[in-house]
């Protein structure tokens, strides 16, 4: 007789009554393969954890974006936010598709044109630049998006010095009815700190305003919280055009849409809730093309989306470690991918999904990372089916930000693979040694030398 | 360890505790060692019978003996002797 297949026992109390709304369990289905390639040679050839970068879903999802925007549209330009995902595979595949760069930093800006970005076609963003970075954008000819009047007074210093007039935009910050209200960056437009910075550029004329900027948060729930800044942007370009016959070349409404994430403490999954980025354009467009600007005087739009474009195209592949019942009774797993390689895992409830066939039983679960430090929590509370050591799962929705923010805290950070679009795999990153952790560390003479 | 005599199991791994009026459910594993251990079973002769019949290890079924064993105690769908 063949033997069945074993599961660890399981007995799970059933609870009728309590609020549960939408069920326990929620994943119905291993995910066995990314992109055609299965998940356990893909851990077999690179390790665990792993990874995974799917170059389809990129692709798709820019090519999706775009057509939203241009039949909406008429000039619309994506620069890829290099700081949500800065692997050069990455940036690369966002350019050949035509996205320009958008940088925030001094390596993120060489990164860019080491990749070979045009420095016209690199926007700088950030309230850290210095005098070499803005001298550096001027001789490249780069827009750069002034965040304080002390930068503003610096770069017309610089400008003056080298004799040349750099093209320029102005963040802006406002209310667009939303909480939190993020006003650390740039300009306020209520108070008018954004109208006065614009009249001192124009006044100078030592530099050439050529655009507007806001970004008016991240993971933005309400679309029309975007059509109230592209108003406010639009206004202010047609107060400039009104004031000093100039015409604005660019709004660039910055990033901050949503991924299909889902939110700690949301009701309902992300991809329920979020919504499509046909919404965030409608409301968009509908803004700038009621604002009054002349048919053939329309700026153009540029986009600096990040997280909604790369985040689903983003895969962490791991394995359990270990199985353990803690003191209240409640089932922990500890796997090999902890908070240092998932940064976040602090604010989204990821979905994960085991990579192995399982049965129909699951239990409640905290999953727990590898790192000996208590704030190692992956998932507070997930259903899942039993997983013995040594099995796979899936994480989703990693490709934002938790590649750019992960840290050799404790564990090395992993291999970065590619699946690129005839399913073959490309390893893009190696995984890290010892030796890369040290780089760069100089040990004085006088402490090599000790006896224990 | 014995299972309290008066708790009912059905076929599929339906459990009800007449004296607290709870239920829970098992996967087929947890109901065979159940069964098992209500019937008498000492836990060599529940790892014999699980290794039998399944594909696993001594040191798995063990290992997860003594973890349902304790969820039983902690539900306490067991007598005190």
């Amino acid at each position: 007789m063949d033997k069945k297949q074993y599961e660890r026992p399981i007995i799970k109390p059933l609870n009728t009554g309590l609020m549960n709304k939408f069920g326990t369990r929620t994943e119905y289905t291993a995910l066995t393969h990314i992109e055609g390639v299965s998940v356990k040679s893909l851990l077999a050839d690179y390790g665990s954890p792993l990874f995974v970068l799917s170059e389809r879903k990129i692709r798709e999802n820019y090519r999706n974006a775009k057509r939203i925007f241009e039949t909406r549209y008429p000039k619309v330009q994506f620069a890829w936010s290099y700081k949500t995902n800065y692997l050069n595979a990455v940036c690369n595949t966002f350019h050949q598709e035509g996205s320009w760069a958008e940088v925030v930093s001094r390596f993120e800006y060489e990164k860019a044109i080491k990749n070979g970005v045009d420095g016209d076609k690199i926007l700088f963003n950030g309230p850290d630049k210095t005098d070499s970075d803005l001298t550096l954008c001027i001789e490249n000819n780069s827009p750069i998006h002034i965040d304080h009047l002390d930068e503003l007074y610096r770069l017309t210093e610089i400008a003056t010095k080298m004799d040349k007039k750099p093209r320029v935009a102005i963040r802006v910050n406002m209310d667009t009815g939303v909480y939190p209200m993020w006003d650390r960056f740039g300009f306020n437009y209520e108070n008018g700190q954004a109208w006065d910075a614009i009249n001192k550029i124009m006044a100078t004329g030592k530099l050439d305003l050529v655009g507007l900027h806001c970004h008016i948060g991240t993971f933005m729930l309400t679309p029309s919280a975007y059509g109230v800044a592209a108003s406010k942007l639009s206004d202010l370009a047609m107060s400039i055009k009104n004031k000093y016959d100039k015409s604005i070349t660019y709004l660039d409404l910055g990033g901050g849409f949503a991924s299909k994430n889902t939110l700690k403490g949301s009701l309902l999954p992300g991809s329920d809730s979020v919504p499509e980025i046909y919404e965030y354009a409608e409301a968009i467009t509908t803004a700038i093309l009621n604002a009054g600007f002349q048919p053939d005087d329309l700026p153009y739009l540029y986009l600096e989306t990040g997280r909604a474009l790369v985040d689903d195209a983003g895969f962490l592949l791991g394995s359990v470690i270990s199985n353990k019942r803690l003191s209240d009774g409640r089932r922990a797993t500890i796997m090999d991918f902890g908070v240092n390689i998932m940064f976040t895992s602090f604010w989204y409830d990821h979905k994960i999904s085991p990579a192995q066939e399982f049965g129909q039983h699951t239990e409640d679960t905290i999953l727990y990372g590898p790192l000996c430090m208590n704030i190692d929590v992956v998932r507070e509370n997930i259903t899942l089916p039993p997983l013995k050591p040594g099995e796979q799962v899936v994480v989703h929705h990693m490709g934002a930000y938790n590649i750019s923010q992960s840290m050799q805290f404790i564990s090395l950070r992993p291999a970065i693979v590619m699946i690129d679009t005839d399913k073959k795999v490309h390893l893009i990153k190696s995984a890290e040694t010892l030796d890369v952790l040290e780089k760069g560390e100089l040990l004085p003479e006088y402490l090599k030398e000790f006896s224990l | 360890m014995a299972i309290k005599k008066n708790i009912a199991i059905s076929d599929s791994g339906f459990l009800f505790n007449p004296s607290t009026g709870d239920s829970y459910s098992l996967n087929p594993v947890g109901q065979e060692i159940l069964k098992l251990l209500k019937e008498g079973k000492n836990d060599e002769e529940v790892i014999e019978q699980i290794l039998e019949n399944y594909l696993t290890d001594r040191d798995a079924v063990e290992k997860d003996l003594y973890d349902f064993k304790n969820m039983l105690e902690n539900y306490k769908l067991t007598d005190d002797e």
